[in-house]
């Protein structure tokens, strides 16, 4: 016994263990991985599986709720890495830094961390903003089916069904976000769905068809402006963000030759 | 008053700070940390042209915001919309007796909006009917993420800040300026959800409540909320910067809010001293909505018309020279909300 734990106790983590982790961890409002967003700010790997994280945000005063949703995701998910030794989630340079980084360490959970602040959990947010992402991704579907047969209206999107998408990876993102809700994925299935995964009466269709539109549009605008803040904020940052997998909108070709800002984003 | 093309712009600057944020004001670190969140938002946002520096940020002054607001910016009255920050700042983040000072020596240009805060209780009340009679009130601006003591943030739904409403309703004040923060208690919910907006907008149907930010980060709820609510109203500020760096966006944003809304309920503002309104005003006046973004129609003059001054002149009693006017002013129009089934 002795012999194996010495063994083990010289084991370093994998660092492609370590970021395929961290990028299982994802920014609820911006339905994206940290890692893809520039959020992890380096990765220390010790003896005896010993691994300190640290994160940075595009501001100081980002909601502290999401926040710890996002190092407490990280913290658990290296925790559960095999071999993980000490496991040390620092949040850097937030308003609530101290608060959040003490409920870390004494692994505290969300009602130990922000006590009279916390109520029960962040349940309830988190499931918010995964009924946001999933209405964002149908809608990115849909949007992008409309323009590629002009003959089709508003009001007949209600018929369309999963099977109806092209194979790309704007539909497997909304299977992927089904799949994660437990709404239903089969080919059969409707792109259009109420709030509690039903088929949208038709009369109604337009109307939700233009809710989705703002949300899309909402967590999109977020998430690039989120991106830009933390370029701001961190010289040298954008080196570490990957391009936003969804949500660049049917950009039409000539639009970008003609129109240099609607790819350029600040970058002082 | 801006002038393009041969048209003639009235401009209302319905959200200006006047605001101390140099270390001597800062009470922690908090201080600092909210300035620097700022500036990187100038500096994210700006054109490069347009860029200030770190000092100049910190502090303009009264002079400073008369030149750059009025004899650079083209604006023909602006309003005072000041927050608080009592735990960040030492004298607070806007500068109070400063800006009231300007807006009394230039009432022909400058509206002075005051602050209150529910957790203040009836000494709050107090100074609420103080404040609103030696400073004329016709709006406040709110914060509700505003830090008070234990407290980091308030609804508008709380019932304390039901008794200041109706307070406020007894004073003549009319207009509240609604900005969300990211904190509030419980922290279990999103703090920028607009959902208590709705609430003080169904009973308190003779007050405006003007959403700045138009609701951003949580477009999609304001909008939700705002169509059912004829007396909710969307400020521009921060929106509008988008035109420059992400002009497919801010077309989304003003596409969404005439849609849900109308064109008699979306306020320019510039936010000053974030950004100055002159670059603002120059590239929404010649801004257009995408030729493909078939789900939008073109913007009218009219409606940049009203946007960039009419309808918060309406709302504050600004009198516009007759030549200004359009044809369907917005104190005489009816807010069109969208059906909801």
């Amino acid at each position: 016994m002795t012999a194996t734990t010495e063994r083990a106790g010289a084991r370093v983590l994998a660092r492609t263990d370590v970021t395929a982790a961290l990028g299982g961890v994802v920014d609820p409002e911006l339905d994206e991985p940290i890692t893809d967003l520039g959020f992890v700010r380096s990765v220390d790997l010790g003896p005896e599986g010993a691994v300190e994280v640290h994160l940075r945000l595009p501001t100081s005063f980002c909601s502290p709720n999401f926040a710890y949703l996002m190092a407490s995701d990280a913290k658990d998910a290296l925790s559960a890495l095999p071999g993980a030794g000490c496991v040390v989630v620092e949040l850097d340079d937030h308003h609530d830094s101290d608060l959040i980084n003490a409920g870390l360490a004494a692994d505290a959970g969300y009602r130990g961390t922000f006590r009279h602040e916390a109520l029960d959990s962040l349940d309830e947010l988190r499931a918010t903003f995964r009924r946001k992402a999933h209405t964002a991704a149908a809608e990115r579907c849909l949007t992008a089916l409309l323009r590629a047969r002009p003959q089709l209206r508003e009001e007949d999107l209600g018929e369309v069904v999963l099977a109806d998408l092209p194979d790309d990876g704007t539909t497997a993102a909304l299977r992927r976000r089904r799949t994660a809700l437990g709404l239903p994925d089969e080919p059969g299935a409707p792109v259009l769905l109420d709030d509690d995964g039903h088929r949208v009466p038709r009369e109604q269709v337009p109307l939700r068809v233009r809710r989705a539109r703002s949300v899309r549009i909402s967590v999109d605008g977020n998430a690039h402006f989120c991106r830009g803040l933390l370029r701001t904020r961190y010289p040298g940052s954008g080196a570490d963000q990957a391009p936003r997998a969804e949500g660049a909108g049917p950009v039409p070709v000539q639009l970008l030759t003609t129109r240099p800002h609607d790819t350029t984003e600040a970058s002082a | 008053m801006y002038s393009k093309d041969g048209v003639d712009y009235f401009i209302v600057d319905a959200h200006v700070a006047l605001w101390d944020a140099r270390p001597a004001n800062q009470r922690n670190v908090h201080g600092k940390q909210f300035i620097d969140c700022f500036y990187d938002y100038h500096r994210n946002l700006s054109p490069a042209s347009e860029l200030w520096s770190y000092e100049e940020y910190l502090y303009q002054g009264g002079e400073r915001l008369m030149k750059d607001l009025f004899t650079d910016g083209c604006v023909d009255h602006a309003v005072f919309q000041p927050a608080r920050l009592g735990e960040f700042y030492v004298n607070g983040f806007g500068q109070t007796e400063e800006a009231f000072a300007l807006a009394s020596a230039h009432p022909d240009k400058l509206t002075y909006n005051h602050y209150f805060d529910p957790r203040d209780g009836e000494r709050g009340l107090d100074r609420l009917r103080e404040d609103a009679e030696r400073m004329h009130l016709k709006g406040v601006k709110l914060y509700t993420a505003d830090w008070h003591g234990d407290s980091r943030g308030y609804k508008l739904s709380d019932p304390w800040t039901y008794r200041y409403l109706e307070v406020a309703r007894e004073l003549g004040i009319r207009n509240v300026h609604v900005h969300k923060g990211p904190t509030i208690r419980p922290l279990d919910r999103d703090a920028f959800d607009v959902a208590d907006v709705d609430h003080v907008a169904t009973d308190f149907t003779d007050m405006n409540f003007v959403v700045e930010h138009c609701g951003l980060p949580r477009l999609e709820d304001f909008c939700w909320i705002a169509t059912q609510e004829p007396n909710v109203h969307a400020g521009l500020a921060v929106a509008i910067p988008f035109m420059h760096t992400r002009p497919r966006y801010f077309a989304q944003i003003i596409g969404e809010l005439l849609y849900w809304l109308d064109e008699n309920r979306i306020q320019f503002s510039s936010d000053y001293a974030l950004w100055t309104p002159k670059w603002l005003i120059e590239t929404f006046v010649d801004f257009q909505i995408p030729q493909d973004m078939t789900e939008y129609a073109p913007l009218t003059v009219d409606q940049k018309k009203k946007i960039l001054g009419l309808n918060a002149a309406a709302m504050y009693d600004i009198a516009v020279p007759e030549h200004l006017q359009v044809a369907n002013p917005p104190a005489l129009a009816q807010p069109q909300a969208v059906a909801v089934a």
